[in-house]
């Protein structure tokens, strides 16, 4: 396990121990993937600003899926388990399908209320 | 044999490790500059580097397959609609939403507190850290992905396709322009007499 800090970097470059990439990165670098979608469906006033921070959040949740596929659930050397790839592919579906009909509601939204400022959607009536 | 042999067979290399490094750079920059960009078309251009970005970290981890489609379906299919959307419903190229400054202040203590924790919590796991065997990064894994899709995944497979459709039918219904009623109508007035002299006091 390669625990992060400050004062270990120079050791990890002077043993080649920082070549060791393992499954505690992948699931940190998801972490800070997460945490900016979640800061930017809290921060943004556009509704477009918003559908982007939840395609982040969705990328983040597919790097855990495939690095806990790749470092956790290997499998065999006679067949490979891909369970949390095909997951990774679902969430990928569902989200272009999701972006869609975010897309077509902020379109009709827009027509109704000229501006798509998420401030100004008070009323579900269209 | 797998797309990135010289990777497949020394999985710890420090060629993979300068690459992990480079994707996870970009990936992060590009999702803090969607946080921190006001620009909506900035915000999704950041976006577009960040999927490239997570695509390539696809590859490092062997799923290539995976990789291409998340180029193709995100980077081409998603992000044009997103850029899309963005064009349909920016007229005005003020555009632009400052969000109150209270609202950036507990948002950002909330992601930190969130961030701190969840790194905590992912250094002090130990996980069943099995390393990945080695003769089946050699297989074609589309092979089995195509497998398991047909196969154990076949009612999940099955109903996406109809999710899919159902999806096109309803966008194509929603997103048909509708007459405003009178009283939507004049609310949207006031929205465009407010945003226009917003424009006037920017410019």
């Amino acid at each position: 396990m390669v625990v992060i800090s400050l004062s270990s970097i120079p050791l990890a470059l002077a043993d080649g121990s920082w070549a060791a990439v393992g499954l505690h990165h992948y699931l940190i670098l998801s972490a800070a993937l997460f945490v900016c979608g979640l800061l930017s469906m809290l921060v943004k006033r556009n509704a477009i600003g918003i559908l982007i921070g939840v395609e982040l959040v969705l990328n983040a949740a597919n790097v855990n899926l495939v690095a806990f596929n790749r470092f956790a659930h290997g499998g065999s050397s006679a067949a490979a388990l891909l369970d949390g790839q095909v997951f990774a592919l679902f969430v990928i579906v569902l989200a272009a399908a999701e972006a869609a009909v975010a897309l077509a509601i902020f379109l009709n939204f827009y027509n109704n209320f000229s501006t798509i400022d998420v401030e100004r959607a008070r009323e579900l009536r269209g | 044999m797998s797309v990135l042999p010289c990777l497949a067979q020394i999985p710890e290399s420090p060629a993979a490790a300068v690459l992990f490094y480079l994707f996870a750079a970009i990936s992060v920059a590009s999702a803090i500059g969607v946080v921190a960009t006001r620009n909506i078309v900035r915000t999704a251009l950041c976006l577009l580097f960040a999927l490239v970005g997570v695509a390539g970290l696809y590859f490092l981890l062997h799923a290539e397959f995976l990789a291409a489609v998340q180029l193709v379906v995100y980077a081409g299919g998603t992000l044009i609609l997103i850029v899309f959307g963005v064009m349909l419903t920016s007229k005005s190229p003020f555009s632009r939403f400052q969000p109150k400054t209270i609202e950036v202040v507990v948002a950002l203590i909330i992601g930190a507190v969130l961030l701190t924790a969840l790194v905590a919590a992912i250094v002090q796991t130990r996980f069943a850290d099995k390393p990945p065997v080695a003769g089946a990064d050699l297989e074609y894994p589309v092979r089995h992905l195509g497998e398991l899709l047909l196969g154990q995944y076949l009612l999940p497979f099955e109903l996406a396709s109809v999710l899919l459709l159902v999806v096109m039918i309803g966008a194509a219904y929603l997103a048909k322009a509708r007459r405003r009623e009178p009283e939507v109508a004049k609310e949207a007035a006031l929205n465009e007499a407010a945003l226009s002299q917003t424009a006037r006091k920017w410019s």
